[in-house]
């Protein structure tokens, strides 16, 4: 990776990517540092960005810390592209860092998202950095950080067990449906970011690296390449993923992720996918089928 | 329908206009200027310089304006601006003994070398709103007598002279840690935590100062000295092998003697509270120095029972910045995970009828037999 | 025939609270099944003397060695966290006087006797639950109950549910700090009990602080008196309360009887 800038004219007082590069290789150590420990959070010195804490100051830092001009950004904001959030974050690539942005999941070296994956499956040499808000899976079991970090260490994971116990023991199920604690490699319990548990079964095994950076709370985190992710359950209550009634009412795909929305007062919904991109492709080649099946019917 | 939750480029390039245009406000209203906010909104400039951790008051004076006023916001601007600056490295510790005074007070002696000084103080003003501040003031001036060079002997100084107070805090390492550069670690050493309270909150901090003050972890403060002034700041430069001054700032600092009962290994003295900030910030300082104070509980045994004593509840919590940014992110869509839960609350209430109606076909079952006895009939209805 | 080894063999233990001593040269041996009471008043360092030997605590100096089910005796002081933690949490238990410094008091009744079961890797929800229910029955907690929380339990009950919490894994060990402080006489004694007969049916090591001598007659086989951070007196309970030798104690015993 290159950490030029590309063309002066631009932002001639701020760094390639905005940060400046001696926090770059700061952030690139911690990186390095939670491949290394699959699941444990780094420490990190996180900085201001010119976006508010909260706002995925954590995704843009570590996406600032690894990104190069020859990348191919796509930034999702709850599995979609023309999101507020999403659109100012890629806006902000686009000027700091002069790269080629997409929306196209299979285009993209690098995507940065917050509380989804996409549909599509990833592949090898793409990057998904997460943006996290609160990355201790234990916080609100204890908010002590010293205690946690020792519950880590010591691989005390009882209490998260507890809460899954008391999620059945009330509820019949396990009720925890985002945000759905992992065990990552055998050893650390794992916060994957607000991402709904349906994503969940994505992070096992995925085939990209996949990068999570908390900005407020000065954490990173990883899960390498082909690495164990096992949700969190008992063996009488098997971790299961969400399922829809009805496939989207634009793309007709089952088995995506779907977004209810709300179309009058009087209550009445439909169903979409919550990854744009999936669902455009989805449509077309539903059109395409369409076509081609009237071409047949022409032609016989 | 659909597009409402989908913002699109546009909508924010709109948003961001008229920003600019509310910003501006009345084009028949001249536009303030950056000098007036400096000399006039001094105090203002003052905690955006300090919470904004960057001493530039033309900088903070721009983050003001660009922020209608809004303090926070242009703490945020100036934070997000000096993270982009190189850091060079660290001034040599500045002498506030040394500091040329406009105002130093002290509590706990009714007169000391040097005297007590009041300064540019709003203490002691009825505050009775000034119509003659409405419109052009008149134009008076101050004779203003030449600042008085001494060297005023700090009050903590003097108590230390008798052994009755602590002495001074020392570094644990060769050089202080920088919340800038390094990971927040906690517990944290006190330089840390002293480099965090500088830039926490004021509101935050004052609240907690004041909880220290009603009982909540009592550490019976008197404000041994406050002194506001200008400090010349040194920078040791390796390769000319001497110690150079590269400037002058103002800044306020604040000495809390408490009391202390003394341990096995010490006997019984003062303990300090210390706050230092930029300009003239009292009502900063001070809260710093409470906090402090408070935040040692550890270090000098005493119980931790109050929030202002708990060093992660504090030093998480006192950053407005991270603050503002974690409370207003509940406006960015959370659809997803309300979707989750949606569909989590749906079933629930499934779930919650069906055991519902079984009770009550259960009890009307008993109903309808008590009636049938009654009346030999049998109702249709359930 | 071999001698038997003592479950923790305690030597020379203290801890120094600057220069104010806590506890001071405190050696004794607790062998298996055996039921030992601290007695002392408040303040005489017999509270101090069971967090040391709990590991709650780190003594300034001495040396603990306990038994481990594999027939080894470790010093305590010198294991890693790591060991220590787990074996408080499965070969100890610690019952508190307040019994909402032993639970998780916005938990349900079984998450708390399950907790520890899940902490050492049980993952079937059916037979924690079932474990949970047969703890409850056992410290008379009607089974119902296994899904409230312990904030809606009486004072008694509570401490009830803190004794089950602490035993579900079978531990060799339980330190207990004055169980049945702060509770009405009749809700004493039906704890008091509940204890003895839990200590007969598993054979219990216990070692017990307590301020009042009748509960120290009723549960222990031996007992020690503390004054001043020191043991001034030690023996079987029988003895030492039916015969005292210090004065000390034999004020204490003086002062069971006229109250």
């Amino acid at each position: 990776m290159n950490d030029e800038v590309g063309d002066g004219e631009v932002l001639a007082s701020y760094n390639f990517a905005y940060l400046d590069e001696q926090t770059k290789r700061m952030i690139r150590r911690a990186i390095l540092k939670a491949i290394a420990i699959p699941g444990y959070q780094v420490p990190f010195a996180s900085r201001e960005m010119p976006m508010p804490y909260g706002w995925g100051t954590g995704g843009v830092q570590v996406t600032a810390a690894i990104i190069g001009p020859e990348d191919t950004l796509k930034v999702i904001d709850q599995g979609a592209d023309d999101t507020t959030n999403a659109v100012s974050i890629r806006a902000f690539f686009a000027k700091t860092a002069r790269v080629k942005t997409t929306m196209q999941t299979g285009k993209a070296t690098l995507i940065q998202t917050r509380h989804r994956i996409p549909e599509e499956a990833l592949t090898n040499d793409q990057i998904l950095v997460y943006q996290v808000p609160i990355p201790e899976p234990l916080r609100f079991l204890e908010p002590r950080e010293t205690e946690t970090r020792k519950m880590h260490g010591l691989e005390e994971y009882g209490l998260m067990h507890v809460k899954l116990y008391e999620d059945i023991a009330k509820n019949g199920h396990i009720a925890t449906t985002y945000a759905y604690p992992v065990k990552v490699a055998g050893r650390y319990v794992m916060d994957p970011s607000p991402t709904p548990k349906f994503d969940n079964p994505k992070m096992n095994q995925c085939e990209a690296l996949q990068l999570f950076g908390a900005g407020r709370e000065k954490r990173i985190y990883a899960v390498p390449p082909y690495t164990n992710v096992v949700s969190l359950d008992f063996e009488d209550h098997p971790f299961e993923v969400t399922k829809f009634e009805e496939p989207c009412a634009l793309c007709g795909s089952e088995g995506a992720y779907l977004d209810e929305v709300i179309l009058d007062d009087k209550g009445h919904k439909m169903f979409v996918c919550s990854d744009t991109d999936y669902c455009e492709k989805q449509q077309r080649k539903k059109m395409q089928n369409l076509g081609e099946e009237a071409k047949q019917r022409a032609f016989s | 329908m659909y597009v409402a939750v989908k913002g699109g480029e546009r909508a924010i390039a709109n948003a961001h206009k008229l920003l600019a245009e509310r910003r501006r406000g009345k084009r028949s209203v001249a536009a303030l200027g950056l000098e007036q906010i400096v000399e006039q909104l001094s105090l203002a400039v003052d905690r955006v310089m300090n919470e904004g951790s960057l001493y530039d008051r033309h900088l903070a004076a721009l983050a003001i304006k660009q922020a209608r006023g809004d303090l926070i916001e242009a703490i945020f601007l100036l934070r997000a601006y000096r993270t982009t600056l190189p850091k060079l490295g660290y001034s040599t510790p500045v002498k506030t003994e040394n500091m040329l005074i406009e105002r130093r007070i002290s509590a706990t002696y009714k007169d000391l070398p040097g005297g007590q000084i009041l300064g540019p103080t709003f203490d002691y003003t009825h505050r009775l709103l000034d119509p003659a501040l409405a419109g052009e003031e008149a134009v008076f001036s101050l004779e203003e007598g030449p600042i008085s060079p001494n060297n005023f002997v700090r009050v903590s100084d003097i108590l230390a002279q008798e052994g009755l107070i602590e002495e001074d805090g020392r570094l644990n390492g060769a050089k202080p840690n920088d919340i800038t550069k390094e990971p927040l670690d906690f517990p944290m050493g006190r330089d840390t935590r002293l480099q965090a309270l500088a830039r926490g909150d004021e509101g935050f901090l004052l609240a907690l100062g004041y909880s220290t003050q009603r009982g909540y972890a009592r550490t019976h403060p008197f404000a041994g000295e406050i002194r506001i002034g200008e400090v010349e700041v040194e920078y040791f430069i390796p390769e000319l092998g001497y110690v150079v001054i590269i400037g002058r700032i103002q800044i306020t600092e604040c000495q809390m003697v408490n009391q202390f009962s003394g341990s096995a290994k010490v006997p019984p003295q003062f303990t300090r509270g210390y706050g230092l900030v930029f300009g003239q910030s009292e009502r900063k300082a001070m809260s710093v120095a409470l906090c402090d104070r408070a935040l040692r509980a550890n270090e000098l045994g005493e119980d931790i029972v109050a929030p202002a004593q708990d060093e992660e509840f504090v030093i998480a919590h006192s950053d407005n910045v991270q603050a503002t940014g974690f409370v207003e992110h509940l406006k960015l869509p959370h659809y997803v995970d309300f979707q989750s839960e949606l569909d989590l609350v749906r079933t629930m209430r499934r779930d919650f009828e069906k055991a519902k109606d079984a009770v009550r076909s259960t009890a009307c079952g008993l109903h309808e037999k008590q009636e049938k006895q009654k009346t030999g009939e049998v109702s249709s209805e359930r | 025939m071999t001698r038997e080894l003592p479950l923790l063999d305690a030597q020379s233990i203290s801890k120094f609270y600057g220069s104010r001593s806590g506890c001071e040269e405190i050696s004794f041996q607790l062998f298996s099944g055996e039921v030992i009471a601290i007695v002392g008043e408040s303040g005489s360092g017999k509270t101090t003397l069971l967090n040391c030997l709990s590991t709650r605590l780190m003594p300034t100096s001495g040396s603990i060695h306990y038994l481990g089910r594999d027939g080894v005796a470790r010093n305590l002081y010198q294991m890693s966290e790591a060991e220590r933690r787990f074996l408080m949490r499965t070969d100890w238990g610690f019952v508190h006087q307040n019994p909402s410094d032993g639970l998780r008091m916005a938990v349900s009744a079984g998450a708390n006797v399950g907790e520890r079961l899940m902490a050492v890797g049980e993952r079937h929800y059916g037979s924690i639950r079932q474990t949970a229910q047969n703890w409850l029955e056992r410290v008379e907690i009607l089974a119902d109950r296994i899904d409230d929380e312990p904030r809606t339990f009486s004072g008694g009950m509570r401490q009830r549910l803190q004794i089950a919490r602490n035993l579900v894994t079978a531990p060799r060990l339980v330190f207990m700090d004055e169980p049945t402080g702060g509770l009405d006489v009749s809700v004493q004694a039906r704890l008091l009990d509940l204890i003895k007969g839990l200590v007969n049916d598993l054979g219990l090591s216990i070692i017990i602080v307590t301020h009042d001598l009748a509960v120290a007659r009723l549960l222990s086989d031996r007992i020690m008196v503390m004054k001043e951070g020191r043991v001034i007196e030690a023996g079987l309970t029988d003895c030492v309360l039916d015969d005292p030798q210090q004065p000390y104690t034999q004020l204490l015993v003086s002062s069971i009887l006229k109250g």
